[in-house]
C-alpha cells in the first residue's frame, strides 16, 4: 500500500467526502423544495429578507459561514444547552462538515429548483385544483414531477459543490484524517506537506473523476427527463 | 343549472369586476371582447381568485359569501375548467389526463363513465401516447373529456377554441356539445367570438368593463350587434350537398336549393353568410348573373346603426339582410311583404 497512489487515509478522505455530499444532498432536498416552492407560488411579508439571508452563503467567504456554525453550535454558542439535552454532539464530527456542506450548497439546489418551478404553466396548477386536487396532491402530482429537471440539477450541483467544501468545514468540523477529513482537506495537508505533490495530484484525479461523473449522470437525467416529458 | 352571482373585484384601480346576474340553462355564453372580465369572473367561479366581496351560488349551494365567511376550495366546488390551449399534463399520459379528476372525484359523483367518454370523443386510438404529439384539435378533445370525467355541475370553457384553426373549430364544436349533452353537464361557454356564442349557447351574458351589461339570446345580441359588426350579421346555413353542376356544387337548404362555390364532396355542412351579400328586390328581378334567387317573405326590420335589418322567411328558414335606410325606404319595405333575395355563390364561406 506505500507504493500505491492511494493510501488508507486517502480512502477514508474519499468515503467521507462522497458520505458528507450524499447526507447534505439528502438532508438539504425535502427543505429546498419547500423553500423555492413558498417562493415560487407565495407572496409573505418578509421574503426579500428570507431571500437574501439564504443567498448569503454564495457571497460570505465560507470560513465565516464555519465561524458562525462554532459561534451557533460550539461549546458555548447558543445552541449547546439544546444540543446537550439531546445528547447530540456536532462540531468536530462528520456531522458538521454535512452542516456546513449544506449551508453553502443551499443556493445553489434552490436556484435550480425555483427556476424550474417558475417555468411551470400556472394554468396547470388551475387545473389540477379544479379537477379535484387540494394543494398538496397539486404539489406532489404537479408540481413536483415538473420540477424534476430543475431538483436534478440542483442536487448535482449541490453534491459537486460539497465534495469541494473546505473553509467551512475545517472551522467546524476540523481536519482529522479517517473522522472528519475530506478529500479537499487531505489535498491541503498533502500540499502543505514537503513530498506530497504525488498524492495531492493523486486525490486531485480522483476529485475531478468523481465530479465528471457526477455531471455525466446528471446530463444523462436530464436526457432521460426531457425525452419523457 | 342555477349560477347566482353577485360579486366585486379591484385590481388597484386599473380595472374592477362587478357582476350581478343569475344565470339558469344547460348551455350559457359569456361575451365579451378582451379584458371585459370574462376569464377572472371564470377564476372567481372556480374559487381560483376570491372576489373582495359578494357571493357565488351554484344550484343553491353557497360557493363563497363575504358576508358568511364561506369559500369553497376550488377542489370542492365541483367547477372544472377547459382552458384556451388545454392545459393538458405534460408528464402524464393521454390516459392518466383524463383519469386525473376521476381518481379524485366522490363515488358518489361518478356518473360519466371512462369508457363511455372515450368512445364519445373518439380518443381509443391515443390513450397510450403522450400529450405532447396530439394536435390542436386532439388536446382540446383530450382537456374536454378530462374535464368531464371530474364530474363538474358546471363546465367553464375559457375560450376553449380560439387556439385552434378555422378547420378545427366546428369539429372540436361538436364534440364540446355532444359530450355535455350526452353526458348531462350544463356548461359556461366563454368566448369573445359571436359565432361561436351563437353555435354553442341557448343564452348569453355580455359583458364589458368589467359588468355584465345585458342578458339575452345569442341571435338577439347578434341581431343589436350587427350594425357594430365590420362584417354585419353573418347567417349561419345548415346545408346538405345534393349535386354539383359544373363548378357550382348545389346544397339543399330547407325547401331552397343553394348554388355554391367554395363547396366540397362532403355531405353535411355549415355555411356563413353576411347580411351584406344579400341584396333585395321587391319584383322578380331579370337577367341577374348570381346564382342564388330566393323568393322571401320579411317577417320583421330593425335599425342597426345607421342600416336596416331586414329578417326574411324563405320557406322555413330565417335570413337577415342589411340595407341602408334610404334603401328601406325607397323599397318601402315592411313586414309581410314578399320579397326577393339575390345572392352569389361567391358570397358562402364553409365554416369548419
Amino acid at each position: 500500500m506505500e507504493n500505491a497512489l492511494l493510501n488508507s487515509a486517502d480512502y477514508d478522505a474519499i468515503r467521507i467526502s462522497i458520505k458528507v455530499a450524499v447526507a447534505a444532498t439528502a438532508l438539504s432536498l425535502p427543505f429546498g423544495f419547500v423553500y423555492a416552492y413558498l417562493m415560487t407560488f407565495f407572496r409573505f411579508r418578509g421574503k426579500l429578507l428570507l431571500e437574501v439571508l439564504v443567498n448569503l452563503p454564495l457571497t460570505l467567504p465560507p470560513v465565516v459561514i464555519g465561524y458562525l456554525l462554532l459561534v451557533v453550535l460550539g461549546k458555548n454558542g447558543f445552541l449547546a444547552p439544546l444540543l446537550e439535552l439531546l445528547g447530540v454532539r456536532l462540531i468536530f464530527s462528520w456531522k458538521a462538515a454535512v452542516l456546513a456542506s449544506a449551508l453553502v450548497g443551499f443556493p445553489l439546489l434552490v436556484r435550480s429548483i425555483r427556476i424550474s418551478m417558475a417555468s411551470i404553466d400556472l394554468q396547470l396548477i388551475h387545473a389540477s385544483r379544479t379537477l379535484g386536487a387540494g394543494w398538496l396532491d397539486t404539489l406532489l402530482t404537479i408540481i413536483l414531477p415538473l420540477s424534476r429537471t430543475g431538483i436534478v440539477a440542483g442536487a448535482s450541483l449541490m453534491f459537486a459543490r460539497s465534495l469541494g467544501e473546505f473553509g467551512a468545514t475545517i472551522i467546524v468540523a476540523g481536519n482529522m484524517p479517517g473522522v472528519t477529513q475530506t478529500i479537499p482537506l487531505a489535498i491541503y495537508d498533502y500540499a502543505s506537506a514537503p513530498g506530497g505533490e504525488t498524492a495531492a495530484l493523486s486525490l486531485c484525479g480522483v476529485a475531478i473523476a468523481i465530479s465528471m461523473l457526477v455531471l455525466l449522470v446528471h446530463e444523462l437525467l436530464n436526457k432521460k427527463l426531457a425525452r419523457r416529458n | 343549472m342555477e349560477l347566482r352571482m353577485v360579486a366585486s373585484k379591484s385590481f388597484g384601480g386599473a380595472f374592477n369586476l362587478d357582476v350581478d346576474f343569475t344565470a339558469s340553462g344547460e348551455q350559457t355564453g359569456v361575451f365579451g371582447v378582451s379584458g371585459s372580465g370574462k376569464s377572472t369572473m371564470v377564476s372567481l367561479i372556480a374559487g381560483l381568485e376570491q372576489p373582495d366581496s359578494g357571493e357565488i351560488f351554484l344550484d343553491g349551494e353557497c360557493l363563497y359569501s363575504s358576508r358568511r365567511g364561506i369559500n369553497l376550495p376550488p377542489q370542492r366546488r365541483r367547477v372544472s375548467i377547459v382552458f384556451q390551449n388545454g392545459c393538458l399534463f405534460p408528464h402524464l399520459s393521454v390516459e392518466a389526463n383524463l383519469l386525473y379528476g376521476l381518481k379524485r372525484c366522490a363515488p358518489e359523483h361518478r356518473k360519466v363513465e371512462f369508457q363511455a367518454l372515450v368512445h364519445v370523443l373518439k380518443l381509443e386510438g391515443m390513450l397510450k401516447r403522450g400529450v405532447n404529439h396530439l394536435s390542436g384539435g386532439e388536446k382540446q378533445r383530450v382537456a374536454l373529456g378530462r374535464a368531464i370525467l371530474a364530474n363538474p355541475r358546471l363546465l367553464l370553457m375559457d375560450e376553449p377554441l380560439s387556439a385552434l384553426d378555422d378547420s378545427l373549430k366546428l369539429q372540436v364544436m361538436h364534440y364540446l356539445k355532444r359530450a355535455s349533452e350526452k353526458f348531462g353537464i350544463p356548461y359556461l361557454f366563454i368566448s369573445h367570438s359571436l359565432l361561436e356564442i351563437r353555435l354553442m349557447t341557448e343564452q348569453v351574458l355580455a359583458m364589458a368593463g368589467g359588468r355584465v351589461v345585458g342578458q339575452t339570446s345569442p341571435e338577439q345580441l347578434a341581431r343589436e350587434r350587427m350594425g357594430l359588426s365590420q362584417v354585419g350579421y353573418i347567417n349561419l346555413l345548415q346545408v346538405e350537398k345534393l349535386r354539383k353542376v359544373g363548378g357550382l356544387y348545389v346544397y339543399r337548404w330547407g325547401m331552397e336549393e343553394l348554388f355554391v362555390s367554395a363547396g366540397d364532396d362532403g355531405g353535411m355542412a355549415v355555411f356563413e353568410l353576411s347580411s351584406r351579400d344579400i341584396i333585395l328586390f321587391t319584383r322578380h328581378p331579370e337577367a341577374v348573373s348570381a346564382r342564388n334567387l330566393l323568393k322571401c317573405t320579411v317577417v320583421d326590420t330593425f335599425p342597426s346603426g345607421n342600416k336596416v335589418g331586414v329578417e326574411l322567411r324563405c320557406g322555413h328558414e330565417t335570413l337577415i339582410a342589411e340595407v341602408v335606410v334610404q334603401a328601406a325606404d325607397d323599397l318601402a319595405i315592411q313586414a309581410r311583404n314578399e320579397i326577393y333575395a339575390v345572392i352569389k355563390a361567391s358570397s358562402f364561406r364553409r365554416l369548419g
